[in-house]
């Protein structure tokens, strides 16, 4: 049988960041992780070809590299999918499970992919497609792949599959009926539940509900309250002060950081600069204001939409940041602005 | 204001204007400055008409340019 498998710039030997731009490519053969792939698979698989494609091109282009990428497949034997493993890689994620979901729709073959519960490709495409719990770094490599692996033969062989928690992958919210052996009827199994619940044990309901965490939407403010407030900025691009005075990291941020622009009208070339190791910096670099747009709010300003620009602007670098992280700093910078008044904010993101 | 559209929409954002890329969501620098200024004075406008646009549910504001 003939496999196929997805990876992004990076491993597949193209470059870094400088090279997110990618277009997608097939080479035949076995490039980077399709060699531990490979060897997993052994002699029941072979995986034909290796595609690559820069994280920014398809998160940029994302209609345009699946098309490319659907049409390169075309007439090659396929009779399973695989992309990955994208770690903790959010652009990587997200373009793994976009070719995942076009390939399956298209050559109806079973698609596997791998990704940290942080990715938030997890929540993307988890119900689509077989996504494995895989680690934060490419340290995990080869026991992510070989998770992939086994339950690709596991599939084309047609074996019994268990549930996702047993066989490693995130729940696909797919309910199936089974035969417990030895079989105990539901009205026991809740009793057995509700006397573990009475006596403060440890249970497993079989009904789990996923936790939402959720912003309720705000409510609209009127043009007119617009025109008299002040609109606070904040970005993830990383954006900050020539020489980084509060040491925010390159990539997995725990630090966010205030800077003032009340006297200033633009954010020129040679004082502010991106710190964020995710994306190639010349643009931002150029002229921050792509990121941290302060010459077009200033121009709404003058025109009276807003009141004006609140006296500082916030900054964090969202690339390999954990969730958990993301959530923090948010709630400490809404803590400044609330503290302040400030009702309305634009954040940018890259 | 994202480009990732899909990715901010998965993490909550209730009210989205989308930009034009990863490194430089508000200004191509392959264009002109001004053209760049007026793709950002009009997307940054979108978003702030977005503060003041009742929603339902999470919404994808439309820009022109």
């Amino acid at each position: 049988m003939k496999g196929i498998l997805y990876l992004n710039q990076f491993f597949g030997q193209i470059g870094g960041e400088e090279l997110a731009d990618f277009k997608p490519e097939i080479r035949e053969g076995l490039v980077g992780p399709a060699m531990a792939l490979q060897a997993v698979l052994g002699n029941e698989v072979e995986i034909t070809h290796t595609i690559i494609c820069g994280d920014n091109f398809i998160g940029s282009n994302t209609e345009e590299a699946v098309e490319t990428i659907i049409s390169m497949l075309k007439g090659k034997e396929i009779d399973i999918f695989f992309a990955g493993p994208a770690f903790r890689a959010g652009r990587y994620g997200s373009a793994c499970g976009h070719i995942c979901k076009a390939v399956k729709q298209e050559f109806h073959v079973p698609v596997i992919t791998s990704m940290n519960d942080e990715n938030p490709g997890v929540e993307m495409f988890r119900k689509e497609m077989y996504v494995f719990k895989g680690g934060a770094s490419a340290a995990s490599m080869k026991k992510d792949v070989s998770a992939m692996a086994k339950f690709g033969l596991k599939l084309l062989k047609g074996e019994t599959l268990l549930p996702a928690v047993t066989e490693g992958y995130f729940g696909r919210g797919i309910r199936e009926q089974i035969w417990l052996d030895p079989p105990v009827t539901g009205a026991d199994r809740v009793i057995d539940m509700l006397l573990k619940k009475v006596h403060g044990e440890p249970f497993e309901t079989e009904l789990s509900i996923p936790k939402s965490d959720r912003v309720a939407i705000a409510p609209a403010i009127t043009p007119e309250e617009l025109s008299t407030m002040e609109v606070a900025l904040l970005t993830s691009g990383g954006i900050v002060p020539v020489g980084n005075p509060d040491r925010i990291q390159s990539a997995s941020a725990t630090k966010w950081g205030k800077y003032d622009i009340s006297q200033i009208d633009d954010l020129v070339k040679g004082e502010y600069m991106t710190i964020h190791a995710g994306f190639d910096p010349a643009a931002a670099n150029n002229d921050s204001d792509v990121i941290v747009p302060l010459d077009a709010m200033r121009k709404h300003q003058k025109e009276g939409k807003i009141g004006g620009v609140y006296k500082h602007f916030f900054s964090t670098v969202g690339t390999g940041t954990t969730q958990a992280e993301a959530s923090r700093m948010g709630k400490e910078i809404a803590r400044v602005l609330k503290k302040d008044g400030i009702r309305a904010a634009i954040l940018t993101s890259t | 204001m994202a480009n990732l559209i899909p990715v901010a929409k998965t993490v909550g954002v209730n009210r989205l204007v989308p930009t034009i890329s990863i490194p430089y969501p508000l200004g191509d620098p392959a264009t002109s400055r001004e053209e760049q200024f007026k793709l950002r004075y009009h997307r940054v406008g979108v978003a702030l008409d977005a503060l003041t646009s009742e929603i339902e549910e999470p919404q994808v504001f439309k820009v022109k340019i």
